[in-house]
Order: structure tokens, then C-alpha cells, then sequence
């Protein structure tokens, strides 16, 4: 029975509230509606840094989609009383992430960070993470791609080129983070600063509407941000306690 | 019941199902060549192209990354349903009208589970590491995900494919002993290892009775949880329409729905080409008609529950999939499923309609039609419509590629029974003739057993 015991336990302990806080950082990204205009310089630089392909014009045209950053638009009110709406959506890094459990192989986990990371290596594309998730965030190799002349030579180094196959999604850049977590470790530091690691996304957005940073620090950025009336989860009422925190937009007229 | 009306003695029974594997006309070889020809064009071919090229050969897109592969798998595990689980059935409550059928019915289980299993490692985007959701030991030091409904799929369909070829291989084995005794040459050699050295003493046949009612009860639950276990691949979601309590015993009753339509179909193919007119009487459709009626009822009792609950629960998402599924692009499919598996089935409720073969054949290919068609919509429309309305634009057609897989997996399955019928007795001799009475001692028929 000490097995068994000892499951349960550990079962208790994983379901308390807060169980990842425990972890070494949480990564967390707010992203400001109000400051927010759609400009897709987040999706460009992203697109940029994590070597993802282009799919051209056939793939698209059968509904096959790769970009780990999107714009989502959403059209409100009729034509002449019309307003544009948009809401940028990425991999929510949950900390309950559906996609995680059903996985068969465990491609995806939840790392030390706090982190929803994909492990390309070992995914055999059952692409049932990508039905449970319920943002669509996931997207899936579903050809072998190409970097014609001269963009393979712009490949990031950092990042793997993921082979046909292979579910793939947004990471926070964890290039970066490991990067800044090995300067700060060779600097004789424990945690790394606030605001030295940036997705690429963050650091590309001119109005800063996005902010990435540590929840467990108090002092940082992202804490401050995510203090705020405007505050919210998308789908919160899933309970897949997701990293991203948008605020709302500021707007008079709305309902 | 059988006995009553049919004039067939014991030697009959012996002539007729040893020459069914004996004696093959040049019909059985042009029918098998063009299975396999089919099965390597339809189904070989396309796959291994789809290996080369990925799986942008298959139709599927961003939201709609489940196909038509697996509302294949599903279709091919629903019809290993009713095989195994009504043979175990019906053996545990001593009906004798399934004792010419069970063998067949047990094979299609066997098969059907066989192309289901294949349609995981065409659904896969890298197939080659299939074996990454065993458990087995590996320098890895990596287990597969034990919460994932993938991997209890797995254990589930390994569990019921072992426990089923089980079953039907010990059931059989008098039969190989007694076909043993009736051939010659590299047959006679087979059917020895086959038989495992059978005599047909008291004790074996004692020990043979107990294992094999053992084996039914322990296959029942074991049938009803590897359907369930497959719809908790949607039902463990949080996806609107596939988060439902009501899909175990859906997917149950849908499976074994499907499994009866499919034996149906099987038995009236055999009746006609293997002549086992005798065997295979208008008793047994007549029993498999009411059996389809009962089934359909509760199909469609279950199917208006999945609608009612989702509309009762009022919830935005839960709606708009719903009517998308009704309604939408795909509506008229859901209507002709509700025709096929709902509507015409009723015809059952006449004895003329289930006592006459043809009628029954056509009713049954469309129950597993509209059977198909669920599947397909359950993997279909709901993804197409989850939570955040941008990624709604998308309409996922299959492509040619799959349809031509799909179609080569109906040939798969029919070559692998084209080789069965070969080599098992298709309908058991033994179980057969305990439905006779015994021949008179002293008769010309009695002799002929001695």
C-alpha cells in the first residue's frame, strides 16, 4: 500500500493551487488591449526568431496555418456602426494545459519554468494536443519545409528547423531564457534580472504593449502589470490557468 | 430449432465445411487477387507516399488536425465490436443460434481490430516511433504518458486484440483437429500444429468447455471498456461537443450497433458464396434484425440525449458546435446519418423484412454507412468549431489520398478474410453439431462416424 500511498500524496500535493509557483520562475506575458494596434510586428519578429517556415499560398488556401504569434480580429456591430477588435493569441503556456495529459509519448510538459515546452524529438504527431487545446495555438508540420535562397541563410542557430511530422508552437522564446539563465549563472547570480530576457515578440512591439517577465517576483514589471482592474485570462472558466494575462481595452463605448 | 427443419447428419456437417477449405474454384482466386491488388493500390501506395511526403498529403488543416483516419479507426474498432462480445454473449446465455455464426462473427472482431490498429500508424505524422507509446524498458529512461487516453487506448485495444485472437483460436481448435483427420499433405501438417494435439478425450473437451466460458466472461467487460476507453480520446477534452459524459456508452452501443450491421453483411456473403445455405437459415437474420431494431432504438435515444444535454446547457460554445453540426456545412450529412441508422432500421420491426436476405444485406451497409458518417462528424465538426471564433473559417475536405486509404481498408479487411475462411473452418463444426440430433446407433450414419 506505501505505493500507493505515496501517489496519492504526491497526487495531493500536485493538485494544490500555486504547486507551480513552487518552481524555479513563472513566466508570464500581460498584453495591454489598450496599447495595443494590431500592427503585427510581434508575428514578424516571431516568425524571424523561431525559424518558421512560410507556407505559401496552396497551404493556406487549405486552411493550413503556421504562426505562432496570430492577430485574431473580430468584427463587432453592423456596417456603417462597425468596430474592429483584435486580440493577439499565442501558446498560453497553462499551468493545468490540457495538451500536456494527452499526450501519449509526453512531447509536452511542464518544464522547471513553469513553461508549456515542446520536445520536437519526441513527437510522433498524434496531434491530439492541438484538439485539446482550446486556444488553437498548436500548429502542425504537415510537409517539410523550405527556405528558398537567400532566407536559409537567416535561419536562427538556436532553434531547431522542425521536420515534417512534428506539432509545433509558440516557446516565450525559451532560446532566450536559457541563454539569460546561463549569463546570470556565470555571473555568479541565483535568478535572472527583470527585463533581461525578452521573447522576441516583447522586444519588437513599439507601442510595449506586451510586457514578459517573472510573476514570482514582486518587484518585476509583469507583476505590476497583472495588478490591474483590466486584468484577465482568456477562457478563464476552463481552469486551464493559463500565463498570459491580457488587460482590457480601455473603451468608452463598450458594453 | 435447426435441427427440427434440416435434414443434416453429422458426416454433412464434416463434408461440407472441410470442402469450404479444401476445394477452391477459380471465383475465391480472382476475388482474392483483386483484394490484394486493391488493398496495395488503395491503401500501400497512397500511405507510403504519404510517408514521403507528410501528412499535408491527407486533407486535414489548422483547427481540423483529426481526419478521416481516425473516424476510420473508431469505424473499424466499433465493428471488432460485436464479434467477440455477442459470440461471449450469447455463448454464456446457451443461445444455439449462434453456433454457426460466432466463428465468422469472431474473425470479423479480429480483422476489423487489425485495420483499426494500421489506422493509427497512417493517422501519425512520424508512424516510424509507434513504438514510443509502448512501456518498455529503454535507454531513454522514458515511459509513455500514463494520463493520456491515447495510452490507455493503446493497453485497451493490445488487451482486447490478444484476449479476442484467444478466444477464437481456442474455440477452433477441435475443429483444426477434426479437419486434421479429413486431409492430406502440407494441410494435414498444418492442421496438426494447429490442433495442438487434440484427441477429443472427456478431459479435454471438460477443460476446453471451462476455459472457454471463462475467456467470455472476461472478454464482456473488457469489449464494453475498449469502446468506452476510445471515446474518452474526445470526451477527456475540454473541446465543446466532444466534452460529454454521454459519449462511453454512445460510443458502446454505437460500436456494437455497427458490429451487428457488419455481421449481417458478413453472413449473408458467406451464406452465398461459401454455401453455407444450411448453416446460415433465415433464423439467424431474423434474430440479428431484432437485435439491429433494439440496437437502433437505443442509438437514437442516446443520440437525442447528446443533442438535448448540449442545447439544455445553454452555453455559448456548446451551442454554436451544435448547430454547426446540425445546421452547418456538414448538416446534410447528419441527416442522412440519422435516415441510415435511425429511420430505415424501423423496417426491422417486420419479420418478412428481416427474414428476406437481400433487404437485410442493403439495410446493413447502410447502418454502417451512417455509421461511418458519425465518426466522421464527431471528429469533423467539432473541431471546426471550438472556443475562439477565428479559427472558424476553414472547411476540412478529405483528400483524395485518404479517400483512397479509407476505401483500401475495406479491401485490407477483405483480403485478410478472404485468407481466414482459407484456413479456419468458418462456421464451427463442432458447436454445429451439438445442435443435431445424434445419428441412431446402427445407422448407415453412425457407421459413417465410427
Amino acid at each position: 500500500m506505501s505505493f500507493f500511498d505515496d501517489f496519492l500524496a504526491k497526487w495531493r500535493e500536485y493538485r494544490k493551487p500555486g504547486y507551480y509557483e513552487r518552481f524555479d520562475y513563472a513566466w508570464t506575458m500581460t498584453i495591454d488591449l489598450d496599447r495595443c494596434t494590431g500592427c503585427e510586428a510581434c508575428v514578424t519578429a516571431c516568425q524571424a526568431e523561431n525559424n518558421i517556415p512560410i507556407l505559401g499560398e496552396a497551404e493556406l488556401a487549405k486552411g493550413r496555418e503556421m504562426q505562432w504569434m496570430r492577430i485574431e480580429r473580430y468584427w463587432e456591430g453592423e456596417y456603417p456602426d462597425v468596430k474592429l477588435r483584435f486580440i493577439p493569441m499565442l501558446c498560453q503556456h497553462c499551468d493545468a494545459a490540457p495538451c500536456e495529459t494527452v499526450c501519449p509519448v509526453s512531447a509536452t510538459y511542464h518544464n522547471q519554468d513553469g513553461l508549456n515546452a515542446q520536445v520536437y524529438n519526441r513527437c510522433i504527431g498524434t496531434r491530439s494536443c492541438a484538439v485539446y487545446c482550446p486556444y488553437d495555438v498548436r500548429y502542425f508540420n504537415y510537409t517539410d519545409h523550405q527556405w528558398d535562397k537567400p532566407l536559409d541563410e537567416q535561419l536562427n542557430p538556436d532553434v531547431t528547423v522542425r521536420e515534417k511530422g512534428v506539432m509545433e508552437k509558440c516557446t516565450f522564446c525559451i532560446q532566450r531564457i536559457r541563454q539569460a539563465k546561463d549569463s546570470a549563472k556565470d555571473d555568479g547570480r541565483r535568478r535572472v534580472r527583470d527585463g533581461e530576457v525578452q521573447p522576441a515578440c516583447v522586444q519588437s512591439c513599439p507601442a510595449e504593449a506586451l510586457v514578459f517577465g517573472d510573476r514570482q517576483d514582486p518587484e518585476s514589471r509583469v507583476s505590476s502589470m497583472m495588478d490591474n482592474a483590466r486584468a484577465y485570462r482568456v477562457l478563464e472558466e476552463l481552469n486551464t490557468l493559463p500565463s498570459v494575462v491580457y488587460l482590457k481595452k480601455v473603451d468608452g463605448n463598450a458594453g | 430449432m435447426q435441427a427440427k427443419s434440416s435434414p443434416i447428419s453429422y458426416a454433412d456437417v464434416n463434408n461440407d465445411i472441410v470442402r469450404s477449405l479444401v476445394v477452391t474454384g477459380p471465383k475465391y482466386y480472382i476475388t482474392l487477387a483483386a483484394a490484394i491488388s486493391l488493398t496495395l493500390i488503395c491503401y500501400f501506395f497512397p500511405w507510403f507516399y504519404q510517408l514521403y511526403y507528410g501528412i499535408g498529403a491527407a486533407g486535414m488543416n489548422h483547427p481540423q488536425v483529426w481526419g478521416t483516419y481516425l473516424a476510420s479507426f473508431i469505424f473499424w474498432i466499433g465493428l471488432s465490436h460485436s464479434g467477440t462480445l455477442l459470440s461471449c454473449v450469447l455463448h454464456l446465455t446457451n443461445s444455439a443460434w449462434r453456433k454457426a455464426m460466432y466463428r465468422s462473427a469472431e474473425a470479423m472482431t479480429l480483422f476489423s481490430l487489425m485495420v483499426a490498429a494500421s489506422m493509427v500508424a497512417v493517422h501519425l505524422g512520424r508512424p516510424w516511433f509507434i513504438h514510443w507509446s509502448l512501456p518498455y524498458p529503454n535507454q531513454m529512461e522514458m515511459w509513455p504518458n500514463f494520463r493520456s487516453p491515447l495510452l490507455f487506448d493503446v493497453m485497451a485495444i493490445t488487451t482486447y486484440l490478444t484476449g479476442s485472437s484467444i478466444f477464437i483460436y481456442m474455440g477452433s481448435i477441435p475443429d483444426f483437429a477434426a479437419v486434421r483427420d479429413r486431409t492430406t499433405g502440407w494441410r494435414h501438417y498444418m492442421y496438426r500444429l494447429l490442433s495442438l494435439g487434440w484427441r477429443g478425450t472427456d478431459t479435454e473437451w471438460h477443460r476446453l468447455g471451462w476455459a472457454y466460458t471463462f475467456l467470455a466472461v472476461l472478454i464482456i467487460p473488457l469489449a464494453v471498456s475498449v469502446h468506452s476507453i476510445v471515446s474518452w480520446d474526445f470526451a477527456l477534452s475540454v473541446v465543446p461537443a466532444l466534452h460529454l459524459t454521454i459519449f462511453a456508452p454512445y460510443f458502446v452501443v454505437g460500436a456494437i450497433y455497427s458490429g451487428t450491421a457488419g455481421i449481417v453483411t458478413v453472413m449473408f456473403v458467406l451464406r452465398k458464396y461459401m454455401k453455407f445455405e444450411k448453416y446460415i437459415t433465415e433464423l439467424h437474420f431474423d434474430n440479428l434484425g431484432k437485435l439491429l431494431l433494439a440496437l437502433s432504438l437505443l442509438w437514437t435515444y442516446i443520440n437525442m440525449l447528446e443533442v438535448f444535454t448540449g442545447w439544455y446547457s445553454g452555453e455559448s460554445a456548446e451551442l454554436e458546435a451544435l448547430e454547426y453540426k446540425l445546421f452547418g456545412k456538414y448538416g446534410p450529412l447528419y441527416w442522412e446519418m440519422i435516415l441510415f441508422c435511425a429511420v430505415t432500421p424501423l423496417l426491422c420491426m417486420f419479420k418478412r423484412f428481416r427474414t428476406s436476405f437481400v433487404p437485410m444485406l442493403i439495410l446493413s451497409i447502410a447502418i454502417n454507412i451512417g455509421m461511418y458518417t458519425e465518426r466522421f462528424l464527431i471528429v469533423g465538426t467539432s473541431l471546426s468549431r471550438k472556443y475562439l471564433p477565428d479559427a472558424w473559417n476553414s472547411l476540412y475536405v478529405p483528400s483524395v489520398v485518404e479517400l483512397s486509404i479509407l476505401a483500401g481498408s475495406v479491401a485490407l479487411f477483405c483480403t485478410l478474410f478472404l485468407i481466414f475462411v482459407k484456413i479456419f473452418p468458418s462456421v464451427s463444426i463442432y458447436e454445429v453439431k451439438e445442435t443435431l440430433p445424434a445419428p441412431e446407433k446402427g445407422s448407415p450414419q453412425w457407421q459413417a462416424t465410427q
